[in-house]
Order: structure tokens, then C-alpha cells, then sequence
């Protein structure tokens, strides 16, 4: 009992102590090293994943040409759109004003509650249906014209609806109003978190409600932003592939399954556009790394890499 | 009271004070906080508004800036009425342009700091002047660094808020309004959120600022402050200006029983820190840079 005793002589030194039993880790992973052997035995035995087969699918001129444009161009566009315009729905939601408030109200509203796939079928057949041409001018600029018995519609740019309906813009550009309506809400909850002092401190120095908004409250709201839209971003990997709705058929999924069905190798093209898929994941992941490093700038309590402190020990303050 | 202020106005009748606050009231939901304030205070004087806590004196400071619009009364700074332009007898409310342009010339400083975290100590000074004034980036920094020395934080522009004490921070955020080249500057208990022993450095750059001759409206508990830099200490109550005059006068020689007890009150709280405060009210500080 010496050794625990206080009034010990001796004085303690550096701490020597067991780390604390975790059998269970052990079990755990010997089940798991146990599925990943038969895995990778069913792999190397059952032909009928075939592989190889899968990697020269991959790279099939078709369907690098339908990852290209359907689902990366997509993503990337569709998301731009979603992104600024979730800001602005976000913002017209906060504002002060009934009528931006009400706007972005219905906006979400409606977005949110209809599935992509019928949107874009939507898109594809439907508004060319409707409205066979867009023009570009006054409003009722044709009623207007024929009221004062005029020549001129007030037209000042047509838009051949069909044959634009049916393009991956047309695609993009759906996708991204639906995604806007997911974005608004992950920004609002971003803007939400920015203390109140802020826009406060921003206004005080003579910042108009814009500025403080873009320069101040906006960079702090992306450390809550940016995580869910990582999540967004590779949600909307995958819901390219609904493009072959519009009918856009430059698209992963559709070009994979074509060739597999033609050639009679389903499963090796599911390999194929389950590993393209998981790639553009990954790096979509690391892509997500760094930007939320970029935003935790001065919350993470580490400066980051490309600033260096003038004289970090010289601590003035204490 | 009302006497009081009646005498003040007449006195100073002829000179345009730098603010002005005619009978200014001010509702949260019903419950009115501010009940017909009168205040001028003339340029280069400095103001300390005692008072104890929910007597108005925040409201009363964000009225000033616009944080909060009044319910009635009228705030005139520099000769302009603030928030509103009077065309034939009738008042227009300014639209937001105008309202950020009014505030330009007054600089705040928050009890909790409100330093932008996301910015260095230079760029949390440069902003303003980069976006709202149009300065160029170099000018600004030059500015910048220039007023971070001014504050004893010329070692620091690199450093985030977060990497920073809170009396370092209150400084930076002195520095970032006094960026603006403000003719009024906002005080809101600056010293209220710091660790004992960062209260002196920042009492000494806001003195340091008093005695340049800047325009100060300091809300404060720090009584040797008031006694020490203050023209005129004005003490609130209840949303009232119970008392006002020289600080001789409402510290030393105080008519009202309220103030009275609201003295006698802060000075057993600070008993116990009495060394503190004498070590301030003589400037000096424990944690000088060595
Ligand atoms: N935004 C607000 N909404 C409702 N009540 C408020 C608001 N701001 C302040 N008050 C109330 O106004 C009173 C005065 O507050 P304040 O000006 O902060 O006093 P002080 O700064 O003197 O402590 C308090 O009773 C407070 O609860
Ligand atoms: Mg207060």
C-alpha cells in the first residue's frame, strides 16, 4: 500500500500505464477480415463478374463520352446552378421583404415537391408541348402591338422550345432548379448560424446590407454550408443519371446499360458504372476536403498552411 | 431633471454639438426602454453613460448608429438627422443606402468585440476602408498596420481572431473603427467581457484616443475611467437621464438617491478589486508589452 500512500517520498514521475482492454475491436475484426477473404475469393473464382470485361466497358468511347458530359459537366452545372441559386432563395427568404419572402416561399414549395424524374420528363415533352416557341421582348408585347395595330411584336429574341427542350442544358438547367430548392434551405440554416453581431459589426462600419451579407455573413455561413452541399454534390452524381428522362442518352448509366444489354454482359456493366461512380465519389471527397479546410479559416485554431505569423511567441496579451 | 437639461441646452445654444438627442423613446413590443433621453455632447468631448443594467444605455447607443430606429424624439449628428430627411414639415424614412453612408462616420465598439473570425487582425481593419470607402489595398494596409501599432498590436496583423486574447481583440476592433476615420465613436461597456487583467490595456487606448481629441460616448462601470477621462457623466435609470454633469459632480457630489445607491453599489462590487482599479485610473497596466 506504500506506493499509494500520499505521504509517499518518493515524487511521481512520468505516467507508465495499461491502455484500456478492447476485446471487442478484436472480434470485430477478425469477422470483418474473414467477409473481405470470401469476397475477394468469390472475386477471383465466380467468372461471372468479370471483370475485365467491366474495365474495357469503362472505357468504352460512348460511355467516357456519357461520364463526361452527362455526369460531370451535369454535376458540375446543375450544382452551380443549385448552389447560387439556394443562396439567393435563401437570402429572398430572410429578407425583410413580404414579396420576396412569399416568392421564395413557392418556390421551395414546388421544387422540393416534385420527384426529379417527372421534372425532367416534364421538361423534355411537356413545355415544348405547351409553348413551342419562347419570345424574348415587352409582355403581352403581341396583344400590345396588335391592340395599336403595330408591325412590330415587341419581339426581340426567339426561342425554338423543342429543339432546345431536349439538350442537356435543358437537363442541366432542370436539375439545378430543383437542386436551388434543396441548396436554399442548407443556406438558410448556414446564414441562421452566423451570430447576429456580425452583420451587426459589418452595418456598424458602414457596410450596405449586400456587402455585409457577401463579405462578412456569407464566408462564415460556408463552414455550415459547405459539408451538406458536399453531400448535395455527390447526391447529384447519381441523379444525372435521370437525364436519359429528357431524353439525354450522353449519360453514364444509359450508355453502360446499352452496351451491356447489347453484348449480353449485364453484370460486368453494373461493375463498370458502380466503379465509375465510386471514383467520381472519391474525388468529389477529397475535392470536399479542402474546401472545408478553406472555410474553417480562423475557426480551427490552426492558421492555415499559407499564412505565417509575424512573431508567434511573442505573446503581448498575458 | 427636466430643468437640468433646459439649462444645458440654452448653455450651449450657438455651437452645433456633434450629437444631439431631443426627448428620443424607444419601445420593445410595449415596453419602453427609453423614455425622452435629451443628450448633447460637443466635439472632442468624451461621455460616460453609468447606469445600471437594463436602464437603456445599449438602445440608447444602437439609436445612435441605427442598430435600432426610435419611436420618437429626434438624433441629430454632425447637424443631420439621423434615419430620417425632413421635407416640408414631414419626415421620410432614409432607405439603406443613406443609412449605411450616416454610419460611416461613427464607429462602434461592441462588448463582445464582434470581430470578423474568418479575417486576420489586418484584414478585420481593412475591410471597411477596402469595400466601403474604395481606398486601394496597399494604402489600407499601410493604414491598417499604422493602426495596429496604434494599439499596441503591431506584432499581431497576421494572427485570427481566435488566436488572440480578449483584450487584444477589443483593440483590433478599436483599430478596425477607427479605420473609418470615424467623428464619433461608440462604446459599449468595451471592457465588460475581459479577464480583470485585460481591462487596463484597453482603457489606456480609448484615453490614448480621448486625449487626440476624439468624440466618445462610452457606456462604462469603470468608474476611475469615468472620473479620470470623462467631460461629462451621465447617468440613466429606468430609461431616464437621472443625472448629468461633470463627473466631480455626479461621482463625487451626486443629488439623486438613486445614483447615490447605484455609486455606493458599484464601489462595494469593486471593493475587492479596488488595487485594480486605482492601477487603471493612473494608466498604468499590469501587462504593458516589456
Ligand atoms: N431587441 C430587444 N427586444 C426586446 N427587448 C429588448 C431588446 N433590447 C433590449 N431590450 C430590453 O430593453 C431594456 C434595456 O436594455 P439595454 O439597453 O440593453 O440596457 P443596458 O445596456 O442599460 O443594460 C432591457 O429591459 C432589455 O430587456
Ligand atoms: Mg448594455
Amino acid at each position: 500500500m506504500s506506493v499509494n500512500s500520499p505521504d509517499t517520498t518518493e515524487r511521481p514521475g512520468a505516467i507508465d500505464a495499461r491502455p484500456v482492454p478492447h476485446p471487442w475491436r478484436w472480434v470485430a475484426l477478425a469477422v470483418i477480415l474473414i467477409l473481405v477473404a470470401m469476397m475477394i475469393s468469390s472475386f477471383l473464382t465466380n467468372e461471372r463478374w468479370g471483370f475485365s470485361t467491366a474495365l474495357q466497358i469503362m472505357n468504352q468511347t460512348p460511355v467516357l463520352e456519357g461520364l463526361w458530359k452527362g455526369t460531370i459537366v451535369g454535376t458540375i452545372g446543375a450544382m452551380a446552378i443549385g448552389v447560387v441559386g439556394g443562396v439567393i432563395i435563401a437570402i429572398m427568404r430572410l429578407s425583410t421583404n413580404p414579396v420576396l419572402r412569399g416568392v421564395s416561399f413557392v418556390y421551395t414549395w414546388f421544387f422540393r415537391g416534385i420527384p426529379r424524374l417527372v421534372l425532367l420528363a416534364m421538361i423534355g415533352s411537356g413545355i415544348g408541348f405547351l409553348y413551342s416557341e419562347l419570345n424574348f421582348g415587352v409582355p403581352f408585347g403581341q396583344q400590345l402591338a396588335s391592340l395599336m395595330g403595330l408591325s412590330s411584336d415587341f419581339t426581340f429574341f426567339t426561342l425554338d422550345v423543342n429543339q432546345f427542350s431536349s439538350t442537356l442544358l435543358a437537363g442541366i438547367i432542370g436539375l439545378g432548379l430543383s437542386e436551388a430548392a434543396y441548396m436554399a434551405e442548407i443556406a438558410r440554416a448556414g446564414i441562421i448560424s452566423v451570430d447576429k453581431g456580425q452583420n451587426e459589426a459589418a452595418q456598424a462600419l458602414g457596410m450596405s446590407r449586400g456587402q455585409a451579407m457577401r463579405r462578412i455573413v456569407l464566408p462564415q455561413a460556408m463552414r455550415v454550408i459547405v459539408p451538406p452541399t458536399g453531400n448535395e454534390t455527390i447526391a447529384m452524381v447519381k441523379d444525372t443519371s435521370l437525364l436519359s428522362a429528357i431524353p439525354v442518352i450522353t449519360e453514364l448509366f444509359y450508355q453502360t446499360r446499352a452496351i451491356g444489354t447489347r453484348t449480353l454482359q449485364i453484370m460486368p456493366s453494373f461493375v463498370a458504372v458502380t466503379a465509375w461512380y465510386l471514383l467520381v465519389g472519391s474525388v468529389l471527397m477529397v475535392g470536399q476536403y479542402y474546401l472545408e479546410r478553406r472555410f474553417g479559416r480562423g475557426f480551427t485554431g490552426k492558421a492555415p498552411k499559407d499564412k505565417r505569423f509575424a512573431r508567434p511567441a511573442g505573446m503581448g496579451g498575458a | 431633471m427636466t430643468d437640468t437639461t433646459a439649462g444645458e441646452l440654452s448653455r450651449t445654444r450657438g455651437d452645433v454639438p456633434l450629437v444631439r438627442a431631443l426627448n428620443v423613446s424607444k419601445s420593445f413590443h410595449g415596453n419602453e426602454v427609453l423614455k425622452g433621453i435629451d443628450l448633447d455632447v460637443h466635439r472632442g468631448e468624451v461621455v460616460c453613460l453609468l447606469g445600471p443594467s437594463g436602464s437603456g444605455k445599449t438602445t440608447f447607443l444602437r439609436c445612435i448608429n441605427q442598430l435600432e430606429s426610435i419611436d420618437g424624439g429626434r438624433i441629430w449628428v454632425d447637424g443631420d438627422l439621423v434615419g430620417y430627411r425632413e421635407v416640408k414639415g414631414h419626415l421620410h424614412h432614409l432607405n439603406d443606402k443613406e443609412i449605411a453612408t450616416q454610419r460611416r462616420d461613427i464607429g462602434m465598439v461592441f462588448q463582445r468585440f464582434n470581430l470578423f473570425p474568418h479575417k486576420t487582425a489586418l484584414e478585420n481593419v481593412i475591410e471597411a476602408p477596402l469595400i466601403v470607402r474604395g481606398v486601394a489595398r496597399k494604402e489600407a494596409q499601410e493604414r491598417g498596420r499604422r493602426l495596429l501599432a496604434q494599439v499596441g498590436l503591431a506584432d499581431k496583423p497576421d494572427a485570427y481572431p481566435g488566436q488572440l486574447s480578449g483584450g487584444q481583440q477589443q483593440r483590433v476592433a478599436i483599430a478596425r473603427a477607427l479605420a473609418m476615420d470615424p467623428k464619433l465613436m461608440l462604446f459599449d461597456e468595451p471592457t465588460s467581457a475581459l479577464d480583470p487583467e485585460l481591462v487596463g490595456e484597453v482603457l489606456r487606448v480609448m484615453r490614448e484616443l480621448a486625449d487626440a481629441g476624439m468624440t466618445m460616448i462610452v457606456v462604462t462601470h469603470e468608474m476611475g475611467f469615468a472620473r479620470d477621462v470623462a467631460d461629462q457623466v451621465v447617468f440613466m435609470d429606468g430609461g431616464v437621464v437621472v443625472e448629468e454633469g461633470k463627473p466631480t459632480e455626479v461621482l463625487g457630489n451626486p443629488q439623486h438617491e438613486r445614483t447615490r445607491s447605484f455609486l455606493r453599489r458599484m464601489r462595494s462590487e469593486h471593493d475587492t478589486s479596488l488595487a485594480d482599479d486605482a492601477a487603471r485610473a493612473a494608466g498604468t497596466d499590469a501587462d504593458a508589452p516589456v
